[in-house]
């Protein structure tokens, strides 16, 4: 397929933060994960766990808690705030503040009509859900000490509270203590000097409460009687998480060792009515605390300080082998963090409180430090734009032999406020926003400075952000996708819509427009590749081909998106691809493969002859020989711009996990 | 074997008693542990460790024993002869025994099959049992990997990496695979099964050591599992305790772990119990576990996790030495235990006790080069043991010692003597003891073309108290590799074989006095005449028999004949020769003097015969045939290349073992009760010997052992015993010096003193 310069990137020392919390909202299949840097992201179950929405947020909120009332999404941090997030345009809607100190832990009620939050102060407070907001309604009776976990029962009358030592069931009519139903948490096998923290509490619809502590135990009570009916040692650490089944038959338990143990409630004698939680699997993907877990109908979803996504198939709930039954371990995000000038051969990558510019081609590096928070930048040529929460800003950047020196460009149009998406034209005269409910930002750039142009709005009025933006080499066309699977044309030179690609069922994850035919390309979430004519507004031959014969098995259980797609100059039907594990090059010229054939097959076409080669050959050509990978690019000169970013490293960055004994040591 | 001869080679104990589960039970009084051994069925007491009685009748090898589910005293055992018998085994008494219509249900090669057979109530002794169904096919051959579950409603098998289950009433079968291949390379295939007696959960074993408890598995894809791990090899065998609070598990560790079945991460652990463990059972009650284990043991073990008894069978794992026989105990002594002797009472079919040479704890795990004793040798008296314990033959740095102990009378065992590391450059071959009453000499030829003479002095530097071992003379031959050595049987000639040299050297001067030579090929085996014969020695090579006189120097005769294994009767001139011919091995018996064999038996056994021993007998027979006359004072004992210990009984010999089975049989018709067995035998005995005459020599100290009295109390197992209170007197009696007069005034009226032991535990005389 033809050989290339590498230029072997390994200087982005990108660092993924620590998964806090976890919640499924179980009617549109939306996991969102809290982080402790305060970014919250929304991954759809339905979508091969595609990562949909990042919002990002301050590392001061300290995030512990998620909670999903309906569609709307709150969260709840030591920082004394609760927060709901503005799903549409990927940013916090409002802040609230509790009055309670630190929040613990904040649950909804399954009716949705009220969130209880767990503070530092002993108060339980409860909020009632209004259209618009959340409105303050009492405090349960206040206790001695911190509540740290929460549950409602289904019926929404109790609220069960985990404190130190004890755990209460609250009355939500009255806000009363409901009996003081376990004096005393007894700590069995454990010192009664020490504390012990009820770090999560569930309370199943049959009256049985479920209790995780800090001994290590997961504990059945009775809620009527107030007794333990059931204890058992799970670990000599903490318990941190309890999930419950949507069905109640089956508990997700995560400890700080890394492991997730599963408890099912099973009938001791087969065929009668007698169940019993009995512990069953043990899931060890973790190697530090398991910080959240949830039981997601045919799943159990973990996170923890390892910062890895991990998704265990439960694969007796799943009916045929395929993407679903495959464990995923989503490291890296499902979007591009890395901007490439091709031309001239700079790289800037994304920090979530800097950006860093370097050159290629020569060993030093230059650093452009900024405290700036997140979002998206690009650069081409001379100029360099970011945007944060709050603000967006624009750089003129001279680079002139080893002097490397930016300009801020001052007056810029108003309303070029926040960005979720920037991108600019192919010659740098245009710069385009994506900006809020799906509308694209166009100015000029020119030496004086940036002046808008207009804002192009989809004709179908989607209230989603836009995730991906993509210009055509000669600057007619742009091409942007937002959350709801959309892809809308902007025809640039009348500087109005021009066509809407059929919606495919899964989400963009990457998109180009080809510089020579106008085609978009696009990968989505699920694998499945489409070409899309601009110029004609129908789906390609080969795209339609594609569809058709359909793609490898093997290409279809890779569990990771792809993430950027660049095209050759030099051929034109060289379409390069890269995921986190490979890089790949189709060449549409060449049939596509068989289900029987062989996938991976570059060694075996090495070792055939001339002639026969070509009978062997197919469209794809995987190459996996990197480590992780966060950023592939093709450069003008042919030279090949790759950017690894070792999971080993990441993990050696970690904190050290608790000890454990391993055999044989 | 060859009846009309008179003459039979007979399986002489030694049986593998660890092959099958055994299985507990308990009368109103006494626990029996019974077990599958060879061809009988052993009920032992797990109190005493005794064999009680022996469940005698089938043909071939008993391939399992279970209780009577309706009645605790009775068992069924099925055999490999295809029969099935009901016992009553607190008499030994076979109640019934079912003809399975098919042999091939119980020996089939390859497929093995599950079926159920149906016994048919009838009054008949001897019944067909033609009912049968098949339940599972191609299950494996083991029946560890087959268990029952709660109340018979299931049944599950494991074979391969498939636990299949089979539930009796629906008639449904539900089949759980494991990945063939893990991405870690675990090797999950199962090994053993069992069933909770209470709850619906099945547990298996993994040959990587884990323990899965499988529920729900009546579901095809809901069922469920959780995995326990602690084994570090395959996972031997499983059992559920009675009630179910715990699961006993076992493998090559030997250690047992009991996993508590409400709280799966707590368990106990018993070490060091013995070889790898392949069965556990427990006791009806709950009170009792039993291990069983790859070296013949039976541990007893109290469910508090305390050993309570051992149950020791002949180890018969990998021998080096020789099989050799005690001259103190006449036990058979050979390897036993890793790096251990045993010495095992051949009449008494019982382990005497194991000698630990190599004083280093034995680590379970396959793949270790540990050290083993290779080679051992006795004095003529038994005072004397040397031994030689080896490691690192596979890899080319060899570590080994010769190790000499000594007889301690006060102690009853061996104690070390001297240690001698690296006696040898290389493996030390062959040894022996010098058989002169003189010096205590022991020779050890080795692959450093070297022999080396040891003596036992007193070392002249340190002054130390007691004498110790030291090299006497170091001699070779010309650079040649010693293979054997030999001592004439009056110590003043020693004969070492070079090669196709041998060699005769004076002990007392170590001058080389001549050499013999009888080309092609090695000398295999060197040894001289006893007796009468003792101007002669007798030499092996790949293809004939030597005889050469010492006193002339020259080959008196030879044949042509492939001997594999020479030994010479020391205390006749019997010399048997065993020799291999097409697969069989033929055994010749000679003496040295006229090369016509006394004995032939042709195809004694399959396959090589691997050692054999000459055993003194107790008694001598009085055989008068001419043929069997060299089993007259000696017993001939030998090992095949299967490992069983086989010997020759002759047709007196048998017919007197039966008549004294007939005496012990109780008579139903007179009340004769094993107690009035022991006492009545014991005064008859007495009267006999008042009668023979008084006058034997009364100075020397009887010791207690020779007592017939004790002997019996001894040997008779506790629960048939009566109470220790009335036996009292007689134990005391025997144990005082007998004076002549005034024992006759005790023994006229030995039961006159009525008898009982206080509370206190002090034995109180009521007075007459």
């Amino acid at each position: 397929m033809g050989e290339f310069n590498v230029h072997r990137v390994r200087f982005f020392d990108y660092m993924p933060s620590a998964i806090r919390a976890l919640a499924f909202q179980p009617q549109r299949e939306r996991i969102a994960v809290a982080r402790t840097d305060g970014t919250v992201e929304i991954f759809n179950r339905a979508d091969c766990f595609f990562q949909e929405k990042v919002i990002p947020g301050r590392q001061q909120a300290a995030t512990e808690a998620l909670a999903w009332v309906g569609d709307r999404l709150f969260s709840a941090g030591l920082n004394g705030e609760i927060i709901e997030y503005d799903l549409d345009n990927n940013k916090t809607k409002y802040t609230i503040d509790a009055y309670g100190g630190p929040i613990w832990s904040i649950t909804s009620n399954k009716q949705g009509t009220h969130l209880a939050v767990g503070c530092e102060d002993g108060t339980v407070k409860l909020f009632e859900v209004h259209e618009d907001r959340i409105q303050f309604e009492r405090n349960l009776a206040k206790q001695k000490g911190r509540i740290i976990s929460l549950s409602w029962h289904p019926s929404g009358s109790k609220i069960v509270a985990g404190m130190m030592d004890v755990i209460h069931i609250f009355d939500t009519e009255t806000g009363k203590l409901r009996a003081l139903a376990f004096p005393s948490y007894d700590l069995l096998g454990t010192s009664r000097s020490q504390e012990c923290v009820v770090w999560s509490v569930v309370y199943l619809s049959d009256g049985t409460i479920i209790s995780g502590d800090s001994a290590g135990k997961v504990k059945m009570w009775d809620s009527r009687t107030g007794t333990l009916i059931k204890s058992h040692q799970v670990t000599k650490w903490d318990v941190l998480t309890l999930s419950v089944s949507q069905d109640e038959t089956s508990l997700a338990v995560g400890t700080s060792e890394g492991h997730v143990v599963q408890f099912q409630f099973l009938s001791m004698v087969l065929g009668q009515e007698d169940k019993e939680w009995v512990r069953t699997r043990t899931f060890k993907n973790h190697t530090h605390d398991v910080r959240a877990v949830l039981e997601v109908n045919t799943a159990i979803v973990s996170g923890g300080m390892d910062t890895q996504f991990v998704v265990r198939p439960l694969l007796d709930k799943i009916d045929e082998r395929g993407q679903a039954s495959a464990l995923r371990n989503i490291q890296f995000p499902h979007r591009r963090l890395v901007s490439c000038a091709r031309k001239a051969g700079l790289l800037l990558f994304q920090y979530p409180g800097h950006l860093e510019l370097w050159r290629l081609g020569e060993s030093e590096g230059n650093g452009e430090r900024k405290r700036e928070n997140t979002t998206l930048s690009i650069k081409r040529k001379r100029w360099i734009a970011y945007s944060t929460v709050a603000s967006f800003r624009l750089y003129r950047l001279h680079c002139e032999n080893n002097n490397v020196s930016i300009i801020k460009v001052s007056k810029l149009p108003k309303v070029l406020s926040s960005a979720n998406q920037i991108c600019f034209s192919s010659d740098s005269s245009h710069l385009f926003v994506a900006s809020t409910c799906s509308s694209v930002h166009v100015a000029i750039l020119n030496q004086s400075g940036c002046k808008f142009v207009c804002t192009l709005k989809p004709k179908s009025g989607s209230g989603q952000a836009i995730n991906l933006l993509a210009a055509s080499e000669d600057g007619k066309w742009l091409a942007s996708a937002n959350s709801d699977h959309e892809v809308q044309i902007y025809n640039l030179n009348k500087m109005k819509p021009h066509c809407t690609v059929p919606v495919h069922s899964s989400g963009v994850s990457a998109m180009a427009i080809h510089p020579t035919t106008n085609n978009l390309f696009m990968v989505h979430a699920d694998q499945q590749l489409t070409e899309y004519s601009v110029e004609k507004k129908q789906y390609t031959d080969w795209s339609r081909q594609v569809q058709r014969h359909g793609l490898h098995s093997l290409w279809l259980e890779r569990d990771t998106p792809v993430t950027n797609v660049t095209f050759n100059p030099k051929n034109p039907a060289h379409i390069v691809l890269h995921d986190m594990y490979m890089f790949c090059i189709i060449d549409q010229t060449l049939p596509l493969p068989d289900q029987r054939s062989q996938f991976y097959n570059q060694l075996t076409l090495r070792s055939m002859p001339e002639k026969e080669r070509k009978k062997h050959s197919h469209a794809f050509k995987m190459c996996k020989i990197f480590k992780e990978l966060l950023f592939v690019e093709l450069m003008e000169d042919q030279s090949l711009v790759v950017v690894e970013r070792p999971l080993m490293d990441i993990t050696a960055q970690l904190p050290a996990p608790v000890r454990q004994k391993k055999f044989a040591t | 074997m060859v009846e009309e001869s008179g003459i039979r080679v007979v399986r002489c104990g030694g049986n593998k008693i660890s092959f099958r589960a055994p299985i507990i039970s308990k009368d109103s009084r006494y626990e029996f542990l019974l077990c599958a051994s060879g061809d009988l069925v052993k009920v032992f007491s797990t109190s005493t460790e005794e064999c009680v009685h022996v469940l005698e009748g089938h043909t071939g090898q008993v391939t399992g024993v279970i209780l009577n589910p309706t009645n605790h005293l009775q068992v069924y055992s099925c055999s490999a002869d295809g029969t099935i018998r009901l016992w009553d085994f607190i008499d030994g008494i076979l109640i019934k025994f079912f003809l399975a219509v098919s042999k091939s249900v119980f020996v089939s090669p390859e497929n093995f099959q599950l079926v159920a057979l149906h016994l048919p109530k009838v009054p008949e002794q001897e019944v067909e049992a033609r009912e049968m169904s098949a339940v599972l096919c191609n299950i494996s051959s083991n029946p560890g990997s087959t268990a029952m579950g709660r109340g018979g409603e299931y049944v599950a098998s494991v074979m391969g990496r498939q636990l299949t289950v089979y539930f009796f009433k629906k008639l449904k079968t539900y089949r759980f695979s494991l990945k063939a291949t893990d991405k870690k390379g675990a090797k999950n295939a199962f090994t053993c099964v069992a069933c909770h007696p209470k709850d619906d959960c099945i547990a298996t074993g993994h040959e990587d050591g884990k323990i899965r408890l499988w529920r729900n598995f009546n579901q095809k894809k809901e069922y469920t599992y959780s995995t326990q791990h602690w084994h570090h090899d395959a996972v031997g065998t499983l059992c559920f305790t009675t009630e179910g609070m715990h699961l006993l598990s076992g493998g090559v560790e030997s250690v047992l772990v009991q996993w508590h079945c409400e709280e799966v991460n707590k368990k106990d652990f018993l070490p060091r119990l013995g070889g790898a463990i392949s069965h556990i059972c427990v006791s009806p009650d709950g009170q009792m576990y039993s291990t069983s284990h790859l070296d013949n043991k039976i541990n007893i073990i109290h469910c508090s996790l305390k050993l309570s008894a051992v149950i020791q069978g002949l180890v018969k794992g990998n021998i080096w030495t020789d099989l050799m026989i005690d001259p103190r105990t006449r036990a058979l002594v050979m390897n036993g235990r890793p790096g251990h002797l045993q010495f095992y009472s051949l009449q008494q079919d019982k382990q005497l006790y194991s000698l630990d040479i190599v004083q280093q704890e034995y680590i379970n795990q396959e793949g270790l080069d540990q050290f083993e004793v290779m080679r051992a040798a006795f004095s003529v008296g038994g005072t004397w043991l040397a031994t030689v314990e080896e490691r690192g033959r596979c890899t080319s740095d060899l570590e080994s010692s010769l190790k000499l102990w000594v007889y301690n009378e006060k102690a009853q065992s061996f104690e070390l003597n001297t240690t001698i590391t690296a006696a040898h450059q290389d493996r030390i071959m062959h040894m022996c003891f010098s058989p002169s009453t003189e010096t205590t000499m022991l020779v050890t030829t080795a692959w450093d073309n070297q022999f080396k003479v040891w003596l036992l002095g007193l070392d002249s530097d340190t002054q130390k108290e007691h004498a110790s071992w030291s090299c006497d003379y170091v001699g070779s031959y010309h650079g040649l590799q010693p293979t054997n050595c030999c001592f004439s049987s009056d110590g003043s000639l020693l004969a070492v074989s070079f090669k196709e040299v041998v060699t005769i050297w004076s002990s007392d001067t170590w001058e080389l006095l001549t050499t013999l030579c009888q080309p092609p090929g090695p000398i295999r085996e060197l040894c001289f005449g006893r007796l009468s014969c003792s101007k002669y020695l007798l030499g092996t090579t790949a293809k004939n028999l030597f005889c050469w006189n010492l006193l002339t120097c020259s080959l008196e005769w030879s044949t042509p004949m492939d001997v594999c294994l020479l030994r010479s009767d020391p205390l006749s001139e019997n010399v048997v020769a065993f020799s291999l011919h097409s697969g069989n091995t033929d055994l010749f018996v000679f003496r040295p003097s006229e090369p016509r064999p006394l004995f032939t038996q042709k195809a004694v056994c399959g396959g090589k015969v691997q050692r054999c021993v000459f055993s003194p007998r107790e008694e001598p027979l009085d055989s008068c045939d001419e043929r069997f006359q060299w089993l007259n004072r000696s017993r001939l004992y030998f090992l095949t290349e299967l490992m069983e210990l086989l010997t020759f009984s002759t047709k007196a010999e048998d017919e007197r073992i039966l008549n004294s089975r007939k005496q012990l049989l109780v008579d139903d018709s007179v009340a004769v009760t094993p107690f009035y067995l022991l006492l009545g035998k014991h005064r008859q005995q007495q009267e006999e010997k008042q009668n023979s005459g008084v006058s034997q020599a009364a100075d020397r100290v009887q010791p207690p052992q020779a007592s017939v009295a004790i002997k019996e109390l001894l040997h008779t197992p506790a629960h048939v015993l009566p109470a220790a209170s009335f036996l009292c007197s007689m134990f005391v009696n025997s144990l005082l010096i007998s004076n002549t007069g005034s024992r006759n005034l005790q023994e006229e009226k030995p039961f006159s003193f009525p008898l009982c032991s206080g509370t206190n535990g002090q034995i109180c005389w009521l007075g007459m």
